[in-house]
This record gives structure tokens, C-alpha cells and sequence, in this order.
């Protein structure tokens, strides 16, 4: 068995990107699903940095993933507030309903 | 020997709840396949030596944002087997670009090697001496001050602009509004009944004006 370096964690995190963004294909109409994916995308990017903050032995990388991280909560915060204010003006959910702006 | 068969096994059961996340047909089972792999990617951090922010992944993912979203699926009364609509009808272009995306990955990684001046340029050597946690602390509270407490600053954006956006003040506390009081006359609140002798009171309910639409005058 090979030892587990840099070249393992990098290929984790690609699979988990790619699945993040064949998420937001597969449910374009969910925008809860949507916003999973792109938690699954952000957290490729935070295995990323851990990653190369191990293996060049540089801090910098895991000060990153903290900010990474806030950003990430502050997303999912603020998008599911609008689903759900969304929500309580259309009551519907769906992606493809979200046309008000053409007027 | 032993860290890298707990390598595999997390780094499969990562992948694998990642794409029962992006499958499964009831959204809360998403989420809580969300969850999963973010404990999952919080076991990998601590393989890779990040301990701090293995913790603060649990707590911050699993503990607020995870359940942030069950409580916004369980809200939301939505018909999601609707949502699923089309599910095979993208799937073929899903694939296509999410294979496209792989081998681009794949073409970029087959060969390249880290520079050699690449460990010497780090900004922030990892002190041997020191657990992980105390690093951290020593580096995001000096050199990284300004960005960390921008940080806070988005947090705090957030949370405000979060509770502005879904905040609905229908029923309130009802509030004395002495305008409304004083506004009030008699004639609207006061209907005089002359009673007839032994028919009891169980008529004479006056159609008195309801405070709401005094309000509207």
C-alpha cells in the first residue's frame, strides 16, 4: 500500500469538487441541493489548502481554510434566508420560477 | 500503516456521502449525508495534522450550518419529488462536464512537482515545538489581524442581513397607542338600548366599531 502524501489528498479533493459541481447539474431545480453542492465545492477547496499547508509545512494554508470556512457560513446563512423569504412570497422553491427580474 | 488505511476509509466514505448528497431523492437524508461528510473531512483534517480546524469544522459545519439547512428543508413545505423533475434529462450533461472537469484535473496532475524554492518561501513555517492550535492562534492574531477581524466583520453582515431578510413583525406585542385613545368618540364605541321588561340582555350586544378600523381613519 502507498503511503498517503500530498498526491492522495489532491485527488480526494478533485473527486469532491467534481461531485460538487455534477450536484448542481443534477438538481437545477433545487436550490437547497444547489446550495449543498456548493458546501461539497467549498470543502474540496479547504482539503486543498490542509493539504498544502501539511505538506509544505507553511501555517498560511490552515489561516485560509478559517477564512474559507466563515465565508462559507456566511453563504449558506444569507441564501437560505432568501429561499426561505422566497419561499414565503411564491411558495415555490424552484429555480426556474425565479424570473422576476425579466419583469 | 494505520493512518493511511484510516486515510482510504474516511477518504471513501467522504466520496461516497458526497454523492449520496447530490442523489438522494429526500432532501433531509441530503443533508444529513452532508453532514456525514463533513465529519469525514474533519477526520482527514486531523490525518493531515490540522487538529483546530477538524474541531471547527465539526463544530461550525456540523453544528450550525447543517443544521441551519435541515431546519430550512423541514421549514419550507415544498413538494420536493416535483424538484426532481429532469433528473435523467441533465444527468447525460452533468457527466459530460463533470468528466470533462476530471480529466482536465486529472491532465494537470499527471506531471507536476512542487518547486524547489517552494518550502523556503513560505510565509508562516509550522513551529515544531508548538500544538497546532497555539500556531494558529499566534499567526491569525498578528500577521493575519486585519483579515481576521474583517472576518468577523462578514459574520456580523451576515447575521444582520440574514435577520432583516426573514424577520416579519405580524403579531406583535399589541402596543397601547394613545392616539388611537383619544381619537376614540362615543358614538362609535357607545350604542344606547332601551330594554324591554323581563326579555333578558342576551340581544343587546352593541355593533361597537372595532379598534382597527378607528385605526384606519
Amino acid at each position: 500500500m502507498m503511503n498517503v502524501g500530498l498526491a492522495h489528498y489532491l485527488v480526494v479533493a478533485g473527486l469532491l469538487l467534481v461531485i460538487g459541481i455534477f450536484g448542481i447539474f443534477l438538481n437545477r431545480k433545487n436550490v437547497i441541493v444547489i446550495m449543498m453542492s456548493i458546501e461539497l465545492i467549498l470543502l474540496a477547496a479547504n482539503l486543498n489548502f490542509v493539504a498544502f499547508s501539511a505538506a509544505l509545512h507553511d501555517m498560511v494554508g490552515q489561516v485560509f481554510v478559517m477564512f474559507v470556512l466563515a465565508v462559507a457560513a456566511a453563504e449558506a446563512a444569507i441564501g437560505l434566508a432568501i429561499v426561505v423569504v422566497y419561499f414565503r412570497n411564491r411558495d415555490s422553491i424552484e429555480v426556474e420560477d425565479v424570473t422576476l427580474m425579466k419583469g | 500503516m494505520i493512518p493511511d488505511i484510516a486515510f482510504y476509509v474516511f477518504a471513501g466514505i467522504l466520496l461516497a456521502s458526497a454523492c449520496m448528497v447530490i442523489t438522494a431523492r429526500n432532501p433531509v437524508h441530503s443533508v444529513l449525508f452532508l453532514i456525514l461528510a463533513f465529519i469525514n473531512a474533519a477526520a482527514l483534517f486531523v490525518l493531515a495534522g490540522a487538529e483546530f480546524l477538524a474541531m471547527v469544522l465539526v463544530v461550525v459545519y456540523v453544528g450550525a450550518v447543517a443544521v441551519l439547512f435541515l431546519f430550512v428543508v423541514m421549514m419550507l413545505d415544498v413538494d420536493f419529488a416535483a424538484l426532481r423533475e429532469g433528473f435523467q434529462r441533465y444527468a447525460p450533461l452533468g457527466l459530460t462536464i463533470g468528466f470533462i472537469l476530471m480529466v482536465e484535473i486529472g491532465l494537470t496532475a499527471i506531471d507536476w512537482k512542487i518547486a524547489p524554492g517552494a518550502r523556503l518561501a513560505g510565509l508562516a513555517p509550522m513551529p515544531a515545538d508548538i500544538s497546532n492550535t497555539t500556531a494558529l492562534g499566534d499567526l491569525i492574531y498578528t500577521s493575519y489581524m486585519f483579515v481576521f477581524e474583517l472576518t468577523a466583520l462578514l459574520l456580523l453582515v451576515a447575521m444582520v442581513g440574514a435577520i432583516v431578510l426573514t424577520h416579519n413583525d405580524r403579531h406583535g406585542p399589541r402596543r397601547q397607542n394613545i392616539h388611537i385613545q383619544h381619537d376614540r368618540r362615543i358614538d362609535e364605541t357607545l350604542t344606547m338600548v332601551t330594554m324591554k321588561l323581563g326579555e333578558g340582555s342576551h340581544q343587546i350586544t352593541p355593533h361597537a366599531v372595532p379598534d382597527r378600523e378607528i385605526a384606519q381613519r
